[in-house]
């Protein structure tokens, strides 16, 4: 149980990255980011787990009560925003490239120089 | 490079990456045995110095407000970004809207849809409304209330009334909401510093007690300018 999810971890990763390498439309690729993106956010919350320790709010629990690192959770939190303001954007693009070369098939795309 | 070409070469970086994750694993402490100590040091301290019980927002809006204030940014700019890659350029004309196949009878929005979205639009709001303005005492925040907030507005769209969604979320007004929000945070650090204090200090009276909702100081002020941040470019 020591490294079970540090395995998932490297799992989502691998798998939001084979599917980015392989992919044949633009919109799965760009799903395939947040997929890898994901994957942060499981091992920023996974480093900071203390077993048994409640959760870094202190409103109904004595100060004293052993909590969980909550400097990771707010990365986390700035990790989701992150991730949305990068898809918008990526997103945004797919639509020109659509536009423009009438295509969505990364693999073809990369035919044209621009 | 031809697919399977590029699948060969996917797996072995992959498995390059595999040795390397795995043998950086070994170093780590194990799940569950968080050795510390900034976390601990946080948690210790935090209510007593900014009398806010969460400890997370706290962390997020007063002792790393500046990176909080970069995401923000961030936020902002991504909105900014879709708005320029797609705007009309100078060959388009945008075209009125045509109803391709007017002889295709679309069924109308279920009325059992309609009435859950529109009876579920009050509670979200006060949900999103509740959420931003208790980030320093229990597990919410600006960003988490700002998209509830959002959801409210989609809920409207998902019944079907394109044109009150419309009339509710005109441009202008949600443009002028995301500015306020990220230069309500910035003029919020601003004017600790024209107290003479370091930017984005917590100068604002702390409040009566722990876990007050008008506790904490600029903490709650930043979690509400990051609330009207938020659904702008959800919507």
């Amino acid at each position: 149980m020591g490294v079970f999810p540090f395995i998932v971890v490297a799992w989502i990763l691998t798998v939001g990255l084979y599917g980015i390498v392989t992919s044949r439309h633009l919109v799965h690729q760009i799903v395939c980011l947040i997929v890898v993106q994901s994957s942060t956010y499981v091992l920023l919350l996974g480093v900071g787990y203390r077993r048994g320790a409640a959760a870094p709010y202190f409103s109904d629990v004595s100060v004293h009560t052993p909590a969980v690192d909550p400097v990771v959770q707010a990365l986390a939190l700035t990790d989701v925003v992150v991730e949305a303001a990068v898809t918008a954007l990526l997103l945004a693009f797919a639509v020109q490239a659509h536009k423009r070369f009438g295509t969505l098939d990364p693999q073809e795309l990369v035919q044209f120089k621009g | 490079m031809n697919p399977a070409v590029r699948r060969w070469v996917f797996l072995a970086g992959a498995a390059g990456l595999a040795a390397f994750y795995l043998w950086g694993l070994t170093g780590l402490p194990g799940f569950g045995n968080y050795p510390g100590p900034y976390g601990d040091i946080i948690n210790r301290i935090a209510v007593a110095q900014t009398n806010a019980t969460g400890v997370v927002s706290a962390v997020n809006f007063e002792y790393r407000a500046f990176d909080t204030l970069g995401e923000e940014f961030i936020l902002f700019a991504a909105a900014v970004g879709v708005s320029v890659v797609l705007r009309r350029l100078r060959g388009e004309r945008e075209r009125p809207a045509r109803d391709e196949s007017m002889d295709r009878n679309l069924a109308p929005t279920s009325d059992a849809v309609r009435m859950v979205s529109l009876v579920l639009v009050g509670p979200t709001l006060v949900m999103g409304w509740y959420l931003a303005s208790h980030a320093q005492t229990s597990p919410s925040g600006g960003f988490q209330g700002g998209v509830v907030l959002a959801t409210a507005f989609i809920l409207v769209f998902l019944a079907g009334e394109f044109l009150i969604f419309e009339r509710i979320s005109p441009l202008a007004a949600i443009d002028a909401a995301e500015a306020a929000g990220a230069g309500g945070f910035a003029a919020i650090g601003v004017s600790a510093v024209a107290m003479g204090l370091p930017y984005l200090t917590n100068f604002l009276p702390l409040g009566s007690r722990p876990g007050a909702v008008s506790s904490s100081g600029t903490i709650a002020l930043i979690s509400f300018s990051s609330a009207s941040k938020s659904p702008p470019p959800s919507s």
